[in-house]
């Protein structure tokens, strides 16, 4: 379970530029939930985000994640409870690494790493098993390095990555948005798949209504770093993609000039 | 070129082998630009060379020498971890500092270790001539540090230090302390470096403040020839490169020096190296077609 109590970030306090991104978010995901976040630019998704993550330490309130209050550790002091899949493919793996030397890194996500061989035989054959499932051939590149692979691929890699030690939460951030519409239906398919499986407590950003309505139990809407909407269960099924476009004009007090990229 | 002269050179390339082994660690595991290697160097040197005229045992003197440069690594990475100074400037100011700690340590800017006990006495006079027992000796050090770099870069705590220098952003979100592993990594790097220095007052019978200078750019060379040769096919390659590297730099340079057509003279050095470097850089690029 995941608990956000009140919420407050404010990015350059006391310049002129001081932005209040989140301001009083208090959001309750259940254990096993499947929760897509919209939001146009600048409306607190990266930053709901990264407070979740670690990356943002909130200036106000509590961080829950699991049984263990978060609010005010780093990234990778909660990265034991914290998986997560990047929206840039090249920023969630390292190039300079093979497949299974990644793979190796993710499976000790959280604990400690000692000077045990990274990739003994019984590791390298479950890291296999596990790329095979992708159907992709990488099976038989394990030791290929990392930038040798597309941005999908790399995507794929990164979501078994994701899976291989515990977490408490999936974080996705947009992680189709850099990719060609079939292999975003792929990675999204393959998504839906690997949380399904492991009844993975799971937050997905993204900027596609479409993606956010057919994906998930619940959605929530983000503006000007307040949850504006929230809707789960029937309400949630008959809505469709042109009722959440008029939510966001009327939520703005104005005309989108760019649908398509809302609908995307 | 004689055989003592080519033996000379393979025995000093083995000795910056431990130089070249630091700045890979540095350079291209943890993507580190550090210069401290020009201070650690000659500190090493410096540490066994004083502590063996006091009579400690000369293993015992190299630990303490290692240890010492394990510590002008860990300012290195203090200063630009914990205040935040851009790592290049950091490490050029623990340079700068250790021009002076050195000075310190030796009380004056040259120790000779003449007739002084040092790590290789035992095996001198065992039949085998001088110049081919010294290569043999660091040879043997360098094959047990290679492979101990080698199984600590593959093992879990190793690939935590790889992904600190390959992306850091990944690293930490996959739970790795990225500020610890940079400590922990320029610690040893400069301890290797220390112990190249402890050799190298060993080998050849002084410690010199000014034997760092370039340093750097030695140990740079020889990683980068080791890359060309090898290219880049995995941890243990890599490591065999910067030895190799290392070897071929020195008897290149012997073979320069050597051929009086070429009229160079030793003082050239420097310059020599800076052109082998420069051209090492450039030529992958001109090989990509010049365009990168």
């Amino acid at each position: 379970m995941i608990n956000l109590e009140n919420i407050q970030v404010v990015f350059g306090k006391g310049t002129p530029l001081q932005k209040q991104a989140l301001n009083g978010v208090s959001l309750t995901i259940e254990e096993g939930a499947f929760v897509t976040v919209i939001g146009s630019n600048g409306a607190g998704k990266s930053t709901l985000l990264g407070v979740l993550a670690g990356d943002v330490l909130p200036g106000g309130g509590r961080v829950t994640i699991g049984k263990t209050d978060v609010t005010r550790k780093g990234t990778a002091a909660r990265a034991g409870l914290v998986a997560r899949v990047f929206q840039d493919p090249l920023a969630g793996s390292c190039g300079a690494l093979s497949i299974e030397e990644n793979l190796a890194l993710a499976a000790r996500r959280g604990e400690s790493r000692r000077l045990t061989p990274a990739l003994g035989p019984k590791r390298r054959e479950h890291f296999r098993e596990r790329i095979a499932e992708l159907n992709l051939g990488l099976e038989n590149r394990m030791r290929d390095r990392m930038d040798l692979l597309s941005g999908g691929q790399r995507q794929a890699v990164s979501l078994v990555m994701a899976t291989l030690a515990g977490s408490e939460v999936l974080l996705l951030d947009e992680h189709t948005a850099a990719l060609d519409p079939g292999m975003a239906e792929f990675i999204m398919n393959l998504t839906q798949k690997i949380v399904s499986e492991r009844k993975l407590t799971t937050l997905m950003v993204t900027h596609s209504m479409r993606q956010a309505l057919d994906f998930g139990h619940r959605t929530i809407m983000l503006h000007g770093g307040e949850i504006v909407l929230d809707v789960a269960g029937d309400s949630r099924k008959t809505l469709q993609v042109e009722d959440l476009i008029a939510m966001f004009r009327r939520i703005r007090g104005q005309t989108l000039d760019d649908d398509a990229l809302l609908i995307g | 070129m004689s055989q003592i002269a080519f033996w000379g050179a393979v025995e000093l390339g083995l000795v910056y082998a431990f130089v070249a082994v630091g700045v890979f660690l540095a350079f291209r595991v943890l993507d580190f630009p550090d210069l401290t290697v020009d201070g650690s160097f000659p500190l090493g040197a410096a540490v066994t060379a004083v502590l063996i005229i006091a009579g400690v045992n000369p293993w015992l003197a190299a630990t303490v020498a290692m240890v010492a440069g394990a510590t002008a690594g860990i300012v290195t990475a203090l200063l630009n971890v914990r205040f935040k100074i851009l790592n290049l400037l950091a490490s050029i100011l623990t340079m700068i500092a250790l021009f002076s700690v050195n000075l310190r340590v030796m009380g004056k800017p040259n120790v000779a270790l003449i007739n002084a006990d040092t790590m290789l006495s035992p095996f001198y006079g065992l039949g085998l001539r001088d110049f081919y027992v010294r290569p043999l000796f660091v040879g043997v050090l360098v094959l047990i540090a290679v492979v101990l770099v080698w199984r600590f870069l593959e093992s879990d705590a190793g690939l935590a230090m790889r992904a600190t220098g390959a992306n850091a952003r990944m690293a930490r979100a996959q739970g790795v302390d990225t500020s610890r592993q940079i400590y922990t990594g320029m610690a040893i790097s400069n301890a290797l470096v220390a112990f190249g220095g402890a050799l190298f007052a060993q080998t050849n019978g002084f410690a010199d403040v000014t034997s760092g200078v370039g340093t750097i750019v030695v140990g740079l060379a020889a990683v980068i020839i080791g890359e060309t040769l090898l290219g880049a096919r995995g941890i243990l390659l890599a490591l065999v490169g910067c030895v190799l590297g290392s070897i071929l730099y020195r008897v290149a340079i012997q073979v320069a020096l050597s051929t009086d057509t070429l009229g160079l003279q030793a003082s050239d050095l420097n310059f020599v190296t800076a052109v082998l470097v420069t051209v090492a850089l450039i030529l992958p690029r001109l090989r990509r077609g010049g365009a990168a």
